[in-house]
């Protein structure tokens, strides 16, 4: 079980470059490792600067081949479900010519120069969908350089042409003499010659790998319950906590009786923090008993008042003026002005939770010279410099160890856990674990946030539209998360799905508006800017199919002309969901189309409006062309994923403010879409060789709009607010 | 005051209060950290053990409740003939994504089959709808117990 083998490298223990005796400077850097494995270091695109600056080389990942043969990865992502572990591998052992049950993996350490993301800004991070894309590229060059070396070496001691050798499963093979030799007793010569300044990589009709379904690498571990997340770790002599934080955001505690908690049998400490309250216990049973006898007191600072409706009527005003500009083609006015009909609507999505199913968690140990920290974080170099500020130690004294993640979703894009924790392992001798209850882990979230959307359109005589103008108002999360990517009132995440419509429109007109909702914090989700937009966009192309009554598939065809490729996806959902077909009454069909994570995607819903407004969605057939497909089970897994992930959303997904607090707290009030309530979903993969696009949260935005069409299908209601309203929805009997 | 519970097989002694939920006494006490924390409330499954064959939410079945009765864990489930068939079904149908709720799954999965070799549909929307899984792998749930279902060989 390679599992097992998952080991989280600590920073400490991290081996650099320089530190295994590589300086030269180069794309790929060859050198012997302690152990005699042959190192490849592997520099990424965006630390080319940093790697030229510097006299140390600093790779972005390492490949290390062992001399039993066996090949490991320093994997600079994180595993959260997505399938990461095994379609990384899957692009060296590709190039490497090396079975995938050869490929050992590690967590890599927090080091934002090695593994920076260059696809986020050079944060180290896991998100945006955008493994494959960054590691198309580089990775495949990295086995084929490593293959080309061991190639070279194994022709020189045979004395013959490389050219008349390949490389397969491990071993250097030359056929006309029917010699072999295995890549371990290479890699001694091949660490002592220059590394090939180019090198070629596999033709694609040679992909052994690239293309085939591939078991996945971490799932032995996760049926048999020995894969270890973030919450099962247990250094010697862990203490539980569990804490209770201010019910209102920016409020603070006042005062704490602790006499019925401190009797509880196991609890052994209380951490009085600002604005939070910890019980530290031998077990989460004691701990949970102890929180509940706290008589706790909370001075409920600056928004003991608010409300939702105050946030959204916020930033329904500020769509009443001009926003910052983020896409103009054409003139929307003029056109707007000539145009023979006039489509109006505004729209409006909820905060929501990520409610991932491992609640919030980190243990820290904090020592008077250095602190360790065990979490599943997706952005480990800055829970790194987070646990350094708050525990007051310098960096190199921080010690992170990552974990597979029980679910990130944008959750553990943030390190606010990773704060919490320190903050009350200061006050605790010896390693602490803090375990947020679930109440905790929804009602001190940090949401995706709502957004409030103003629409207009214009269509000729034909009912074509000659003009789209779009205005909206809601939190940026960029500007907080990553502030040089915010930018003149914009930002690339916040706007996706609003201003790259796949559309052939003449005009088009985007305005956003960077509201920030007071008293509740913001954050990335299974996409933001898609899974607000695209339910916008797609649900309003819908009304202007409607308002030239016209079908919602030949309205949105006729558009797609410049678009291929999403034509093409748009065309084969809707055959193969047998669009236009009958149903039975009460039934209807939604479509949606949608080029977000630079992966084209187009979904049918067929979903059943009973007569006492319940939804249930039926079936979901889904087209997607995101290019070179690397692990073909693994995108039909991912859209899966994200189907019930937006269903779930758009009929039950909704966080909401009252008198400041979180009104919803367990999974009774932020219900998730169950067994009983998932649709058939068929998925359809579009062959080809375009560059990879993103995988893990495309279904998700394109299901939510697809749903609420299909609702207007059915009912003839058109609802232009998350969730799904069914009282709304109701037949008069 | 200590108390003697049969876990996979083994007695163990524990003390503490009769309250406690068994999913603290197996993770935190007994370091047995396959079954996990979702809710407390019996809302999604996570925590799935069998007592005496019977899928139980651990997260509110309190330690006193258990008496002489057996507890199998996901650590063990792979022993018995239904929980190896579902196991595999699980790997050979690639279910696991993030994989935090499968170990709840595959005891309530397990607990299905071993009382309804051959569940409908309908069997298994009932005996599975109190498990959440966030990554959304109820297709390849549904398929995976299918398979094991017809899976005639011991062990599949």
């Amino acid at each position: 079980m390679i599992i097992d083998h998952i080991t989280s490298r600590s920073t400490g223990a991290h081996r650099s470059s320089s530190e295994s005796g590589l300086s030269r400077r180069g794309f790929l850097q060859a050198g012997a490792a302690a152990g005699g494995g042959l190192v490849l270091s592997l520099n990424l695109p965006f630390a080319a600067g940093d790697a030229e600056a510097a006299d140390v080389f600093a790779p972005n990942a390492f490949i290390r081949i062992e001399p039993s043969g066996q090949i490991v990865l320093t994997m600079p992502y994180v595993e959260m479900g997505q399938g990461t572990y095994t379609s990384i591998p899957m692009l060296i052992a590709e190039e490497l010519e090396v079975d995938l049950k050869q490929v050992r993996l590690e967590h890599a350490p927090p080091n934002e120069k090695l593994y920076g993301n260059p696809l986020i800004g050079g944060i180290q991070a896991t998100g945006n969908s955008n493994a494959i894309r960054a590691a198309w590229q580089p990775l495949r060059q990295a086995g084929a350089t490593a293959r080309t070396m061991l190639i070279a070496v194994a022709a020189k001691r045979w004395k013959v042409d490389p050219a008349t050798c390949r490389a397969q499963s491990g071993e250097v093979l030359h056929p006309p003499t029917r010699r072999s030799i295995k890549y371990g007793e290479l890699l001694v010569d091949a660490a002592r010659i220059p590394v090939p300044k180019s090198v070629v990589l596999k033709r694609r009709e040679d992909f052994k790998l690239i293309g085939m379904p591939a078991k996945r690498l971490d799932t032995p571990a996760k049926v048999n319950g020995t894969a270890v997340y973030g919450i099962d770790v247990r250094p010697p002599g862990v203490k539980i906590a569990t804490l209770a934080q201010s019910p209102v955001f920016g409020g603070r505690l006042k005062n704490v009786d602790d006499t019925a908690a401190k009797a509880v049998k196991g609890v052994r400490q209380i951490v009085r923090l600002d604005d939070a309250v910890a019980v530290v216990a031998d077990h989460m049973g004691a701990a949970k008993k102890g929180l509940a006898a706290l008589v706790i007191e909370w001075d409920d600072g600056p928004h003991a008042k608010l409300n939702t409706q105050e946030i959204v009527g916020e930033l329904e005003k500020a769509t009443l003026n001009p926003g910052a500009v983020a896409q103009n083609i054409g003139d929307a006015d003029k056109a707007m002005a000539s145009a023979a009909t006039k489509v109006e609507a505004t729209y409006q999505v909820p905060f929501l939770a990520h409610a991932t199913m491992e609640p919030m968690n980190c243990t820290v140990h904090v020592r008077k010279d250095g602190c360790e920290v065990w979490v599943g974080n997706q952005v480990l170099g800055r829970a790194q410099v987070a646990a350094a500020k708050t525990a007051g130690l310098p960096l190199d004294k921080v010690v992170v160890h990552n974990h597979l993640i029980g679910g990130g979703f944008g959750r553990r894009l943030e390190i606010d856990g990773v704060v919490r924790a320190v903050e009350i392992a200061k006050h605790v001798d010896g390693p602490v674990k803090v375990v947020w209850t679930r109440e905790e882990d929804i009602q001190h979230d940090m949401y995706r946030p709502t957004f409030f959307d103003r629409l207009s359109a214009g269509l000729d005589e034909k009912g074509a539209p000659v003009a789209w103008k779009h205005r909206f108002a809601g939190s940026s999360i960029i500007a907080r998360w990553a502030p040089p990517l915010f930018n003149n009132g914009l930002d690339p995440d916040t706007t996706e799905g609003a201003i790259d419509l796949a559309y052939a429109l003449p005009s088009l007109h985007v305005e956003y508006a960077r509201v920030e909702p007071p008293g509740i914090p913001t954050a990335f989700w299974r996409s933001v800017g898609p899974s607000h937009n695209v339910f916008v966009t797609e649900s309003f192309m819908d009304e202007l199919a409607a308002a030239a009554k016209q079908d919602p598939v030949a309205y949105r065809l006729a558009l797609l002309d410049k678009t291929p490729r999403a034509k093409a996806v748009l065309a084969l959902a809707a055959e193969k969901a047998g669009w236009g077909q009958p149903l039975p009454q009460g039934v209807g069909r939604g479509v949606s189309v949608q080029f977000v994570f630079a992966t084209y995607l187009a979904q049918v819903a067929e979903v059943e409006v009973s007569k006492d407004g319940a939804v249930r969605v039926q079936r979901v057939v889904c087209a997607v062309d995101c290019g070179t497909v690397v692990n073909p089970d693994t995108v039909r897994a991912q859209i899966q994923s994200a189907i019930i992930f937006g269903i779930t959303a758009a009929l039950y997904g909704e966080i909401t403010l009252k008198d400041g607090r979180v009104e919803q707290a367990n999974f009774d009030t932020y219900q998730i879409l169950r067994m009983n309530e998932a649709p058939a979903i068929e998925v359809h993969i579009v062959q080809n060789f375009e560059p990879p696009g993103g995988m893990g949260e495309a279904g998700t935005s394109a299901i939510v709009p697809a749903v609420t069409n299909a609702i207007y299908a059915a009912t003839g209601k058109r609802l232009r607010k998350l969730p799904v309203d069914t009282a709304a929805l109701k037949r008069p009997v | 005051m200590a108390t003697i519970i049969k876990v996979n097989g083994v007695n163990r002694t524990i003390d503490v209060d009769g309250d406690t939920p068994l999913l603290w006494v197996l993770r935190d006490v007994l370091g047995m950290t396959g079954t996990k924390f979702g809710c407390g409330m019996a809302l999604c499954g996570a925590c799935t053990v069998h007592v005496d064959g019977v899928a139980t939410r651990s997260c509110i079945t309190p330690i006193e409740s258990i008496g002489a009765s057996q507890i199998t864990t996901i650590e063990a489930i792979g022993a018995t003939a239904a929980g190896a068939k579902i196991q595999k079904a699980w790997l050979d149908r690639e279910v696991v994504q993030c994989g935090y709720c499968q170990s709840g799954q595959i005891m309530s999965a397990v607990a299905l089959l071993a009382s309804n070799p051959h569940p409908t549909d309908s069997d298994i929307s009932d005996a599975m709808s109190g498990n959440i899984c966030r990554c959304g792998t109820y297709v390849r749930i549904r398929e995976a117990i299918k398979q094991a279902a017809q899976s005639d060989t011991r062990g599949g």
